[in-house]
């Protein structure tokens, strides 16, 4: 972004200024964009599943414009505030869950390139930070604020219980999420999401998931976790419409009522980009393409051809300055990467919802205290000890064993 | 500081008086949720300085710790508590004049602390602002020497080992600079004790029926 804008000659506190607009106003469009194509996804998967068509007609065969239609149709009802309601907090509850949300894509490295000896030589991220594991952990767990803000201010008893199951449920899921997050961070040693990325380049095995037993059980807890944090089904008491009409969302309508949801799904983007950065290999891909085009780590650093090429092809045009190519282009395969499986990520989490029903208050909890904390502490306690039998992961080991990998 | 615009100090002066302005009206406010929210937004306010800063721990710290800790405070301790809807809170005479005081001294306190410090005005410390770290890509493509020192130094800190004391020449100043690892266990024993307290006391009394499987009681059993 920043080597870019600097091709235009323009002072330095402007070109800063421009950088760091493009890259929220591109945080955002991943955001709106990821929430858009999920709520079509969402429909049109349930519809399949239950043995529907789902939305055809609005946009041509696949109903493809449904969410701009429901858009307009959102933003053009009534924006009712009860009578019962506390104003100021019911207006500014859903400002505050999305906007929670949007902070969290500030941290999320969408691809970045290493050199040769693991440091990263360019990332695709707004805010490069040495803990954006911690950062988004804990601003993630600022959008069940809104949540609860939006639940209490309306002045319902339906929304109250929606709030109450809300806070509990995401307040006793934080725990077992953040320990699954810290058996990663304790085995590759940094909570630099973009090293931690990096760290498993090339093949599928090297990812953290086959790292070794511990981490291939701790991906199914922090999937857990991670539907509970996000409110989905089978976790989805805090809406639960057959019990509690709309939950916390029950007096909200219109644009106010928009925004929950599209932090709802910009939240599924985003946890399911953290589960596939931390264990399936974020943007590096089951097949190491990268390495094979010269764009990923090799003895003689960064890709030297793609730069070649690239830079004389901008030197007959008359741009002077030196452009890494390849670089940009490693970044590109692995943002694409990166988001496919983000999008994969988040279908399976749509395909659960339409698939198990829902569960009670006290299996949610049962499921959180007694299931998921202890196994992901076990999990941590294991990968501990491993991480100094088997360093390099399991399968690595095994295939050096068996002679197959050098 | 470069070409006169600086927005370190513009963030800095927003974020600043945004948590002076919300902590004010935790003590205006008589909407004893509206004070749990406001005092949420000057924590985050607070947060956002420490970011601003280059103290992304401390910053993620503060809102893990304080924001999300506040929130917990707001539901279990407010929420659940209040006995009518949106309670608001009537204080007498005798209780601002407490207040009053109270915090008055704590301010004089306070000032004393932040003024007296030295070496003060200009930081002689080569702290990047917002457009320095910018321009620093802009000219070098990545980090130079990624600085993971911060967050180590503090996991090694915890452990009992103080890196910065290597660098001490003063051998009875180095011996002083002893790791945190008992006021850490302390603190955690502590919080322990706490938590096992708060759940004795807050533990339902009611028969515990033999056959409870993932919450499902027999039929008949009253709870």
């Amino acid at each position: 972004m920043t080597d870019l804008i600097r091709l235009i000659p323009i002072p330095a506190w402007m070109a800063s200024t421009a950088a760091a607009l493009i890259q929220c106003l591109l945080c955002l469009v991943v955001a709106l964009c990821a929430a858009v194509i999920f709520i079509w996804l969402e429909r049109k998967v349930a519809a399949r599943i239950q043995d529907r068509l789902g939305p055809t007609r609005v946009g041509g065969r696949f109903g493809w414009l449904q969410p701009p239609a429901d858009g307009i149709k959102l933003l053009c009802k009534e924006d009712l505030i009860p009578a019962a309601a506390d104003g100021p907090l019911f207006r500014v509850a859903p400002y505050i869950s999305f906007c929670a949300t949007l902070c969290v894509f500030l941290a999320m490295p969408f691809s970045s390139v290493a050199a040769a000896d693991g440091k990263v030589v360019s990332s695709w991220v707004a805010l490069p930070l040495n803990i954006a594991a911690f950062f988004v952990l804990a601003v993630a767990s600022m959008e069940v604020f809104g949540v609860i803000l939006g639940g209490y201010a309306s002045g319902s008893k339906w929304s109250l219980y929606g709030a109450m199951r809300a806070a509990a449920q995401v307040i006793s899921y934080e725990i077992p999420l953040a320990l699954s997050v810290v058996v990663i961070v304790l085995i590759t040693g940094t909570m630099d999401l973009a090293v931690i990325g990096n760290g498993q380049s090339g093949w599928f095995w090297n990812w953290n998931l086959f790292h070794d037993p511990f981490t291939f059980v701790t991906f199914f807890v922090f999937a857990t976790c991670a539907l509970a944090n996000t409110n989905r089904a089978p976790f989805d008491l805090p809406e639960a419409e057959s019990e509690l009409v709309a939950g916390f969302l029950t007096e909200y309508s219109g644009f106010r009522w928009v925004y929950f949801f599209m932090g709802e799904y910009a939240a599924m983007f985003l946890i399911c980009g953290l589960g596939c950065i931390l264990f399936l290999g974020g943007w590096n891909g089951p097949v190491p393409v990268c390495q094979w085009l010269g764009l990923a780590p090799n003895a003689t650093g960064v890709g030297g051809w793609i730069n070649d090429v690239g830079n004389w092809v901008t030197s007959r045009v008359g741009i002077t300055t030196r452009i890494e190519f390849a670089t940009w282009l490693g970044n590109l395969l692995g943002a694409l990467n990166f988001i496919t499986k983000a999008v994969l990520g988040a279908t399976c989490m749509i395909w659960t919802r339409w698939t198990l029903p829902r569960l009670r208050i006290d299996q949610v909890m049962t499921t959180c205290l007694k299931y998921c904390v202890p196994i992901a502490s076990a999990m941590m306690a294991g990968a501990m000890v491993y991480s100094y039998g088997f360093p390099e992961g399991l399968v690595r080991h095994v295939l050096k064993a068996l002679g197959i990998l050098a | 500081m470069n070409n006169g615009m600086n927005w370190n100090t513009l963030y800095f002066l927003v974020f600043a008086a945004l948590a002076c302005f919300s902590a004010v009206a935790v003590v205006v406010s008589s909407n004893i949720v509206r004070m749990a929210c406001w005092l949420i937004v000057s924590l985050a306010a607070v947060a956002a300085l420490f970011f601003l800063a280059d103290a992304e721990f401390v910053g993620a710290v503060q809102l893990m710790v304080y924001v999300g800790g506040t929130m917990v405070l707001l539901i279990f301790g407010v929420m659940l508590t209040a006995r009518g809807p949106f309670v608001s809170m009537k204080i007498g005479a005798g209780q601002w004049v407490v207040a009053t005081v109270a915090a008055g001294a704590l301010l004089i306190v306070l000032l004393q602390a932040a003024l007296s410090t030295f070496n003060r005005g200009e930081s002689t410390l080569p702290r990047p602002s917002i457009a320095n770290k910018n321009s620093r890509e802009l000219t070098a493509p990545g980090r130079q020497s990624p600085d993971y020192s911060s967050t180590e130094q503090l996991g090694l800190g915890l452990m009992g080992v103080r890196v910065d004391s290597l660098s001490e020449p003063d051998p009875v100043r180095r011996g002083g600079m002893a790791g945190y690892l008992l006021p850490f266990e302390i603190i955690s024993v502590h919080l322990v004790v706490v938590l096992i307290g708060a759940a004795y006391l807050a533990r339902a009394r009611r028969r515990i029926t033999p056959r409870t499987w993932m919450g499902v009681r027999p039929s008949g059993v009253e709870e």
